[in-house]
């Protein structure tokens, strides 16, 4: 089957690749992009591993082609923050123990953004709500749940900083 | 898994859409937002050799009322809809039901157009459409038609759309003032599919039920508005033991199977408590509402 070029802008910076249409923007995050944070557990929607952000809204990069992306802007975990200089969001997963083997991690974080930018001062039945479609086999959900309440707090206080 | 290789084409226009299909013939598919198509691709379980994307074209993403009529562009994202005050104060029954409907993530790229294209026998949509007599407009080579929900959806996973044409418009008649109405369901986690569903709207004039509408998922292999049901309350008062006989009557007028969800005995069951409830709560509402 015949490929072609494909340029994404992923965390601001421009990957291109010769693929195959076929080719899931998961595989071109992972493999072409070469950024691993991104997970890959199902590829038919159901665990939200994969889950990116697609001009800033969270979408399943497994429910998605490359081809489909050209144009419009990609976010991933790699964008949150590094080590040593976490985002707040991560911070709050890790003091809070919102992860174990963190497969689901990052799928929780973006949609944690997401979800903490509309809705500043949830409660835990909201983030149980926006978190339903992300699977975690580890947690039990509970200490994801506290993270993200925690997550709300230290955002507040940066932004009262700012 | 990975999906079968397939050409790629981006339409820049319904007409460019419409005229791929149409000269590629059969092995070509319309695609949207990709929620329901790509898991099919990704099981082996659809192989288009063309996916014409129609995913780009915006001006088919509106939701607007217009002479009482909710239009809903057939590229507008499950989350534009549910978000949109057009939504809200034409059809609020279209907004309580997508509370039911996938996960945000999912209903931010996933259209109303290829939910109901799809047809889904566990889907909410085509039974809530169904409920609030929508219509939908069909383009094709020849022009455009508009086929009423009752006969769009035709079978499981069948409906009125030809290969080579798009579904480009739902037009939803607003809700009358001070109608009553109720959705919901039964699934195993929040945002998964239906294992029964259960959607009802009425009005009462001078004490008597008016308009109703009843229907089901789940209690079937399809989607199904219950007329026997409908046509019992029709014109009577809305005393509890003729909503009970109703739920008793959308019970004998179903035929579940078991599968992987839920046994058929079971989902009998939940036909019963959900009709009563979904009957008791758009009565309930009229009441609310001052209509009584
Ligand atoms: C984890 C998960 C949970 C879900 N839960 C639910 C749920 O609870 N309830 C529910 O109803 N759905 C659910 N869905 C499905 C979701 O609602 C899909 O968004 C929707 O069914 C399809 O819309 P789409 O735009 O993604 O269509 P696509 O996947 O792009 O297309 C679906 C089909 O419709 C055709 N099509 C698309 N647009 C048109 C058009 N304009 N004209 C003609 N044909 C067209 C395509 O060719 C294809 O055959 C879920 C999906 C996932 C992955
Ligand atoms: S890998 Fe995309 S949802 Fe599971
Ligand atoms: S931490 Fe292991 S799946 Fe969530």
């Amino acid at each position: 089957m015949r490929t072609q070029k494909v340029e994404l802008t992923i965390n601001g910076t421009t990957y291109s690749g010769h693929v195959e249409p076929r080719m899931l923007l998961s595989d071109f995050i992972r493999q072409v992009a070469r950024l691993t944070g991104t997970h890959v557990g199902c590829e038919h929607g159901v665990c939200g591993a994969c889950t990116v952000q697609i001009d800033g809204k969270t979408a399943r990069s497994c429910l998605t082609f490359a081809v489909q992306a050209e144009g419009h802007d990609i976010r991933t975990v790699e964008a949150l923050g590094k080590q040593g200089a976490l985002h707040p969001i991560q911070e709050a997963f890790w003091e809070k123990h919102g992860l174990q083997c963190g497969y689901c991690t990052p799928g929780m974080l973006m949609r944690a953004e997401e979800f903490l930018a509309s809705n500043p001062t949830p409660s835990r039945e909201d983030i149980i709500e926006a978190i339903s479609g992300n699977l975690c086999r580890c947690t039990g959900y509970q200490t994801i749940v506290d993270a993200i309440e925690h997550a709300a707090t230290l955002l507040k206080s940066q932004t009262a900083e700012a | 898994m990975k999906p079968w290789p397939f050409e790629y084409h981006r339409a820049n226009s319904i007409e460019d859409a419409i005229a791929t299909l149409g000269r590629h013939g059969e092995g070509a598919r319309l695609l949207a937002g990709g929620q329901s198509l790509i898991p099919m691709m990704n099981l082996g379980l659809a192989t288009p050799d063309l996916v014409v994307d129609v995913g780009n074209l915006s001006d088919l993403a509106y939701v607007l009322v217009e002479d009482g009529v909710l239009r809903i562009g057939a590229l507008a994202t499950h989350n534009t809809i549910m978000e949109a005050d057009a939504s809200a104060s034409a059809c609020p029954m279209l907004v309580v039901a997508y509370h039911s409907v996938a996960h945000h993530t999912i209903r931010n790229r996933g259209t109303l157009g290829g939910n109901i294209c799809h047809a889904d026998p566990a889907s909410e949509m085509p039974l809530v459409l169904t409920l609030l007599d929508a219509s939908m407009v069909i383009r094709g080579a020849r022009g455009e038609r508009v086929v009423a929900a009752g006969n769009f959806f035709i079978d499981a996973f069948e409906t009125e759309v030809e290969p080579a044409e798009m579904l480009t418009e739902i037009r939803i008649p607003a809700q009358a003032a001070g109608e009553g109405y109720a959705f919901e369901e039964m699934s195993q986690r929040k945002g998964d599919f239906a294992i029964v569903s259960a959607g009802c709207r009425l009005s009462i004039r001078k004490g008597q039920m008016t308009n109703v509408r009843f229907g089901l998922t789940g209690a079937g292999a399809q989607t199904r508005r219950m007329s026997v049901v409908e046509a019992k309350l029709e014109g009577a008062g809305p005393d509890d033991r003729l909503l009970a006989e109703a739920a008793e009557l959308a019970v004998v007028n179903s035929d579940p199977s078991d599968d992987i969800h839920a046994d058929a005995a079971y989902r009998l069951d939940l036909v019963r408590t959900m009709s009563r409830r979904v009957l008791a709560a758009a009565v309930r509402m009229t009441a609310k509402q001052g209509a009584l």
